[in-house]
């Protein structure tokens, strides 16, 4: 006998242009199951997802709910077929509570507050949410903010949920809260579509994994009868390594010193407050942190794109002996204060500050711009004489495409025309080819696939072992631990504390990312 | 499958077209402006054949209408250039206008007390440098205090022209006034006035020079890789290194700088005084002039020759077939419209309900 399923797919394709998005998707889902969609980066997960909650129209292939085919044209018509999605993004207004925002866009005069407040609390006890339907959007954390949205899509009666990305932006104890709720409600007979590219998450929730490449659906497995390795295979199409090195370097010399320092954020709040470490030449320092607690404002300090109030970044010169000593003017005097100065200024003194923003294509690049004019983007000015000098950079700029496999049309494309990965190799590449003696780099493997990431980690520790004082800022803890000598962990634009990468545990750290010093109850930002 | 339920018509953002179909839908509008024009013509009662007759004839027919069409292209391709390297730094100055005439008040100031004081080529040599300074001063204020406080240019550089325009009728009835009472500045002494070269003043030299140099400055030369990178992205160009604030005041010193030698040019060779209405509009116009040709220097030659065309075939039309003013303004806007609409068919599709067919038609 022929089960009904609570959702599936028929061949489903999708095409925008010339580019195939989904190509002949097939997916099958129980009520009471959960399934992972894995993949990479544009492999088309969200768009496959965005068909079932209505945002695209498939062009080819059918959705059944519940055995009927079903023609899903509005985020309204995925409500009333019961599928409600969780994006990446939350859609919340700030200032209304969470029973308003739930109730938003609901037609009908039957929604008072009161009721609402009292279903949502309902919903809330039922699954273990653990909501105050009364507080306000701007005061919740991001993993509060979360429950809202699932309590939104659960209020308006989603029998099957797709959540996309959901704990990317949680810390490892909110991520475990998650899962706990997911259980339940699978466990209440909900069907949900987790869409991650975390492998061990993967392994931890999951019933069944469908795993899409390029557009292309590669199967679906139980979870039971695979493993981390078997799973990025069929993602990646060819056996990878998975582990990541961290050797030792021959010098470890102080290259940083950040001493009290303390700036205003863009609405004249604090956002680094008394700020305090040691950053070393031949050691990668990990920079941790719930997203916004203050690592976009630390590393652009000490760019020199940040006012500081107070406090002081000295800078220090490498070992005379190592690799990397004397690329450039040497800097005159140990201990050069980099506060109150330009990224012009900081260049001048001879301080070879690599910097890999957060915002690759909006600050570090020029997306309109071919690899040869972004290249020079620094050193436009090194030659005499009012015109530029576009020999060297073409010659750079070739140099790296052969050297990091940029895949381009040419020299003179503008980059924003490539692929995220290939955005970023030129970006990572022209900075490490300053011969930096700080590399200071903002999630620099975001939205790369496994190849590509690999290849960041590889130049990173190739920095590392020159000698050269390497600041990551990263999301993924795992990758953190496995790379980073040191991780400073950030909350709330405190230093909470520093741990050493090999001893550390994800649970230590994921701690101190919630509360100062790792307590019990600590100062929470959102 | 088709869906009764999608919309109708849909845009979609293009990728980068091959060169060939871009002058294709450019051409194509090009005959849209023709064909829509001859059904206004034809409403009239007059016959288009006729009509786009007399208005070649009227611009291009003879040397005298020759020339007389080049003069009213010189102040737009001036001014286009002018304002180019603002427009590349996404600094929107709609202030040529003023800066035109701020121009034209310095050079005037020595057309009129110095003409006995100085040999006349230096004489014109200083009117040229008066012009340009005065023209860039009044570009600078705009944007001393976008770089000091973040003031909405747009807005600012608007002002500012009305600002200089009331100046000017402020010098035309007082101190520089000519005859008691006329409200008229007096002409200049023919030492102040720019020699012709072909039949016409050499400020088609000098927007000629201006053209290439401002060709060789946008690609080529460390300051126009700055502006470039600026009208990419503020934040990239602080991570650079740039100083955004004194690129802004220093590109809006010599936009107004051109401005204002495009306003010594008008003052001195066209009109040979001063007066309010020197700029004359052409501050608006080469906006779309610099627009059309996508900041390309070269191509601005072309277009500002083209509404050349059309104003002085548009002035013809009005005098031979006595066709009232507004409907040569109404050609003048249809053409205008349908080239700057062109690029709205370059940049996105449409997509009809129930297929992928591109309407290519316009």
């Amino acid at each position: 006998m022929e089960t009904v399923h609570a959702i599936e797919l028929k061949h489903i394709t999708k095409r925008f242009g010339k580019v195939v998005a989904n190509d002949g998707v097939d997916l099958a889902l129980n009520r009471g199951e959960i399934l992972s969609l894995l993949g990479e980066n544009g492999s088309g997960k969200t768009t496959l997802m965005n068909m079932l909650s209505g945002i695209y129209l498939p062009d080819e292939g059918e959705i059944l709910v519940g055995g009927q085919p079903v023609s899903i044209r509005s985020p309204k018509d995925a409500y009333r077929y019961g599928i409600g999605m969780i994006h990446q993004h939350y859609k919340l207004v700030e200032v209304f509570t969470a029973a308003e925002n739930i109730a938003l866009g609901l037609s009908g005069k039957d929604h008072d507050r009161k009721t609402i407040a009292a279903q949502v609390q309902a919903i809330s006890d039922k699954y273990g949410f653990g909501i105050d339907p009364n507080k306000k959007v701007y005061d919740m954390s991001v993993s509060e903010k979360q429950t809202v949205e699932i309590v939104k899509v659960l209020y308006r009666g989603a029998e099957i949920l797709i959540l996309d990305e959901p704990t990317a932006v949680l810390t490892p104890q909110e991520t475990d809260r998650l899962f706990d709720i997911l259980r339940a409600m699978k466990a209440d007979g909900k069907a949900i579509v987790i869409i991650t590219h975390k492998l061990h998450e993967v392994m931890a929730i999951s019933d069944k994994v469908a795993v899409l490449r390029k557009g292309k659906y590669i199967g679906t497995v139980n979870t039971a009868d695979t493993n981390p390795q078997k799973l990025t295979e069929m993602m990646v199409g060819h056996a990878v390594t998975l582990n990541i090195d961290r050797p030792q370097a021959k010098y470890k010399d102080l290259r940083l010193e950040v001493k009290g320092l303390n700036c205003l954020g863009g609405e004249g709040l604090p956002v680094l407050k008394d700020i305090n470490f040691q950053a070393f030449g031949g050691e990668i320092l990990g920079i941790a942190g719930i997203a916004g607690s203050g690592q976009k404002e630390l590393l652009e300090s000490i760019a020199g794109l940040q006012k500081a109030q107070s406090g002081h970044i000295f800078y220090y010169p490498p070992h005379p002996n190592s690799d990397i000593a004397g690329n450039h003017v040497p800097v005159d005097k140990a201990g050069e204060e980099l506060v109150g100065k330009t990224p012009g200024q900081i260049r001048k003194v001879g301080v070879s500050l690599a910097f890999v923003p957060e915002d690759r294509l909006g600050m570090g690049l020029v997306g309109g711009m071919g690899m040869v004019d972004n290249m020079m983007l620094k050193t436009y000015k090194d030659n005499p004489g009012p015109f530029v000098d576009r020999k060297p950079p073409k010659a750079l700029a070739e140099q790296l495409i052969e050297e990091l496999e940029i895949v381009t049309p040419g020299v003179s494309t503008p980059v924003r025309r490539l692929s995220g990965g290939n955005v970023q190799k030129v970006l990572v590449g022209r900075e490490i080819a300053s011969t930096p003696t700080v590399l200071m780099t903002a999630y620099p493997v975001r939205g790369l696939d496994i190849n590509s990431s690999y290849t960041i980690y590889r130049l990173l520790n190739e920095q590392k072992m020159k000698g050269v004082a390497v600041l990551l800022v990263g999301e993924d803890l795992d990758v953190l631990l496995e790379l980073c000598d040191r991780i400073l962990v950030l909350c709330g634009g405190q230093v909470s504390g520093v741990v050493d990468g090999p001893t550390a545990t994800k649970e230590e750290v994921g701690l101190l990312m919630t509360h100062v010093g790792g307590g019990k109850e600590g100062e929470r930002h959102a | 499958m088709h869906d009764p339920h999608s919309p109708l018509i849909r845009l979609a953002k293009r990728d980068a077209m091959p060169r060939g179909q871009v002058w294709a839908i450019r051409g194509a509008s090009f005959v849209a402006a023709f064909l829509i024009s001859a059904l206004i013509f034809l409403l009239m009662g007059h016959s288009p054949v006729e009509a786009y007759g007399t208005m070649i004839s009227g611009s291009l027919g003879k040397p005298t209408a020759i020339r007389q069409t080049v003069r009213i292209a010189i102040p737009l391709l001036g001014t286009a250039l002018a304002i180019a390297p603002c427009f590349k730094m996404r600094f929107w100055n709609i202030g040529a206008e003023g800066q035109i005439t701020a121009g034209a008040v310095g050079a005037s100031y020595f057309a009129l007390f110095w003409a006995d004081k100085l040999p006349g080529p230096a004489l014109l040599v200083v009117m040229a440098i008066a012009g340009a300074i005065c023209g860039g001063l009044w570009g600078l204020v705009p944007a001393f205090f976008k770089a000091k406080w973040g003031t909405n240019e747009t807005l600012f550089t608007l002002m500012m022209n009305y600002i200089m325009i009331g100046v000017v009728k402020w010098l035309q009835g007082g101190p520089w006034e000519g005859r008691p009472g006329s409200q008229i500045i007096p002409q200049f002494d023919s030492a102040a006035v720019l020699p012709k070269v072909l039949g016409v003043h050499c400020g088609w030299i000098i927007v000629l020079i201006m053209t290439v140099a401002m060709f060789v400055y946008m690609k080529y030369t460390k300051q126009g890789y700055e502006i470039a990178v600026i009208g990419e992205s503020e934040n990239t160009a602080r991570y650079a290194g740039m100083n955004v604030g004194r690129i802004i005041m220093r590109t809006m010193f010599l936009s107004g700088a051109m401005a204002g030698l495009v306003g010594f040019i008008v003052a001195s060779g066209a009109d040979n005084t001063l007066h309010s209405g020197v700029a004359a509009g052409v501050g608006f116009t080469a906006i779309t002039v610099a627009w059309l040709a996508q900041l390309n220097p070269f191509a601005m030659i072309a277009i500002s020759m083209l509404l050349g065309i059309l104003e002085k075939g548009a002035d013809t039309l009005q005098t031979r077939l006595e066709v009232p003013a507004s409907i040569s303004d109404i050609i003048t806007g249809i053409f205008l419209f349908c080239m700057l609409g062109c690029e709205f068919f370059i940049n996105y599709r449409l997509i009809l309900r129930g297929g992928h067919k591109e309407v290519a038609k316009q």
